[in-house]
């Protein structure tokens, strides 16, 4: 069953098209992968899906619904969770704070369930003895994962990841690997990432945008021998 | 003990002491604590929106007049008795509230600002339009006669007292309640990460509309138990002094904690009383103060407290 798609999807901002005309269809269940060059129009794209900015033209289908004039907020909580590119939690609040935030949200006011979902999921992110640090004072690679302890106390059905293992080093990138294979058996995972080793790793299906359109899509495998992306994206001719 | 049993024993601990204060002190001064309890109750109500929700409002004081001019107006001009003056007074605040929110949240940061301010100048300048039923600057006296409730006289100085007491600790727990619920805890995600927040599927914008109704009623009521107790209402609690007030004991007592108000209010109003009696210059010597108190704890006195002994403190 599709879970999101998109019907002639553009964006233009004054005479450049950051996004135009992409149909794109997501399983549920799926890790997909949307990769491109720099300024192929990925951010802008997940930004059109989630709401943070609003389409110029085309429509966005999330569960079946027409999400397209849905501000953001009613779009996550219809099931979506996004992280941000650049690292945006709050800072001054404690680690359990930031994820019973995001669990209180999907909850509502029930103290005890909301305290059970942030304790789960600080365990399952291994976060739990830092639980009660500040967020702001942690390493960069804990407030990653905290960012994507925010999007798994959500329970969403659609996780996009925008760019997850930016500025992480190689250990933290395996353990991330490992860590979206683990989440794909509760969301489907929409992943935009540069690093390929990632990409190849964890995606079931890959996406490739160049210049705000889709460029190529397939199997990793099949990705990787396309003479189109390879001309593109990888730069050998 | 749990940090909201903490909070719970804080709070009560907080007005058995001003309960007690009304024995200990002499007559002047707890004149000027039921005083001070009532703009208490302004300054929390200016605190949820600025040390919580961190929006920052310069005209505070068309809610604080709304509530005034609400009670003042319906005892003077419409005959009613204090009840349903109250309820006009928290209606009024209730309404007015609502229309600044909803225009003013159109604007943030420095627009905020000045949109609440204007609307505050308006509403100032409305005031002394109207001086035929508002009587402008000069103001109304309420007569004793009509500052009776359920039979008790609220001109006398200690169910005065008790009343401003009554209706603070009221507040005092409803606030200390709010800004732990769910509620209270999106309000701060709001000040720490307004775009996370939204992206966390919270809609930030009723929320913070919501605030502002909270914190816009919370300041009539002080309004409108400031006119009922110390029985006038001028044009001068809607001039911009009465929207800066409430940011500087916010400001002083501690941005964004239930005790900080109660604290600047206190300090504010003795730091004036006491340099009146030296100098003509009392001004110089509060502005000195809080210049001194921002560089040297800029997060106010409980700010230091919580900082220092209890970092539980909500």
């Amino acid at each position: 069953m599709t879970l999101l798609s998109t019907v002639n999807l553009s964006k233009s901002f004054a005479a450049l098209n950051a996004v135009s005309n992409v149909n794109f269809e997501l399983p549920e269940g799926q890790i997909r992968a949307i990769i491109g060059p720099n300024g192929a129009g990925k951010s802008t794209f997940v930004s059109l899906l989630c709401g943070r900015i609003r389409a110029s033209s085309g429509q966005v289908f999330f569960n079946q619904q027409d999400v397209t004039a849905l501000p953001a907020h009613e779009r996550i909580a219809m099931g979506m969770a996004y992280t941000f590119q650049i690292t945006s939690v709050f800072s001054t609040l404690s680690v359990r704070e930031n994820v019973a935030l995001a669990a209180r949200r999907v909850i509502g006011s029930h103290r005890q369930q909301v305290n059970e979902r942030v304790e789960t999921t600080l365990e399952q992110l291994n976060l739990h003895n830092k639980a009660n640090d500040i967020a702001g004072d942690m390493s960069y690679g804990h407030q990653r994962l905290l960012e994507i302890a925010m999007g798994v106390a959500q329970q969403p059905k659609l996780f996009i990841l925008d760019e997850p293992t930016q500025g992480l080093a190689e250990d933290e990138i395996e353990a991330f690997n490992k860590l979206i294979k683990q989440l794909a058996k509760q969301a489907t995972i929409l992943l935009i990432e540069h690093n390929m080793n990632v990409v190849m790793a964890c995606a079931d299906y890959i996406t490739v945008l160049d210049m705000g359109l889709v460029l190529a899509e397939g199997t990793p495998a099949e990705i990787r021998n396309n003479d189109a992306v390879q001309a593109a994206y990888l730069g050998t001719q | 003990m749990n940090q909201a049993s903490k909070s719970f024993a804080l709070h009560g601990l907080v007005a058995a002491l001003l309960v007690l204060l009304y024995w200990v002190l002499p007559e002047y001064h707890s004149g000027n604590l039921a005083r001070i309890l009532v703009l208490a109750i302004y300054a929390m109500g200016y605190n949820l929106l600025f040390g919580y929700t961190g929006l920052l409002s310069l005209g505070h004081a068309l809610f604080f007049a709304a509530g005034m001019y609400g009670l003042s107006l319906s005892l003077h001009w419409l005959d009613v008795s204090v009840v349903p003056a109250m309820l006009i007074a928290i209606a009024a605040s209730i309404a007015i509230s609502v229309c600044i929110g909803y225009l003013a949240l159109r604007t943030t940061g420095v627009a905020f600002m000045i949109v609440t301010l204007m609307f505050a100048q308006a509403g100032y300048l409305t005031a002394l339009y109207l001086g035929e039923y508002t009587r402008g600057d000069e103001g109304i006296v309420l007569k004793q006669a009509d500052r009776v409730l359920f039979n008790i006289d609220l001109t006398q100085p200690d169910t005065r007292y008790f009343f401003a007491l009554l209706i603070f600790t009221l507040c005092f727990f409803a606030i200390a309640y709010l800004v732990n619920s769910g509620f209270g805890r999106a309000l701060v995600a709001i000040r720490e990460n307004e775009e996370r927040a939204r992206m966390l599927g919270y809609n930030v914008q009723r929320l913070k509309l919501l605030a502002i109704i909270t914190s816009g009623t919370l300041s009539g009521l002080s309004g409108a138990c400031y006119a009922l107790l110390f029985g006038y209402a001028g044009a001068t609690f809607a001039s911009v002094q009465y929207s800066i007030f409430p940011l500087l004991w916010v400001l002083l007592g501690g941005a964004g904690t239930t005790i900080g108000p109660l604290l600047g209010c206190a300090f504010m109003f003795y730091l004036i009383d006491l340099s009146s009696q030296f100098t003509t210059a009392y001004m110089l010597i509060a502005g000195i103060c809080l210049v001194l108190l921002t560089l040297f704890a800029p997060h106010g006195l409980a700010g230091v407290i919580r900082k220092r002994f209890l970092p539980w403190l909500p």
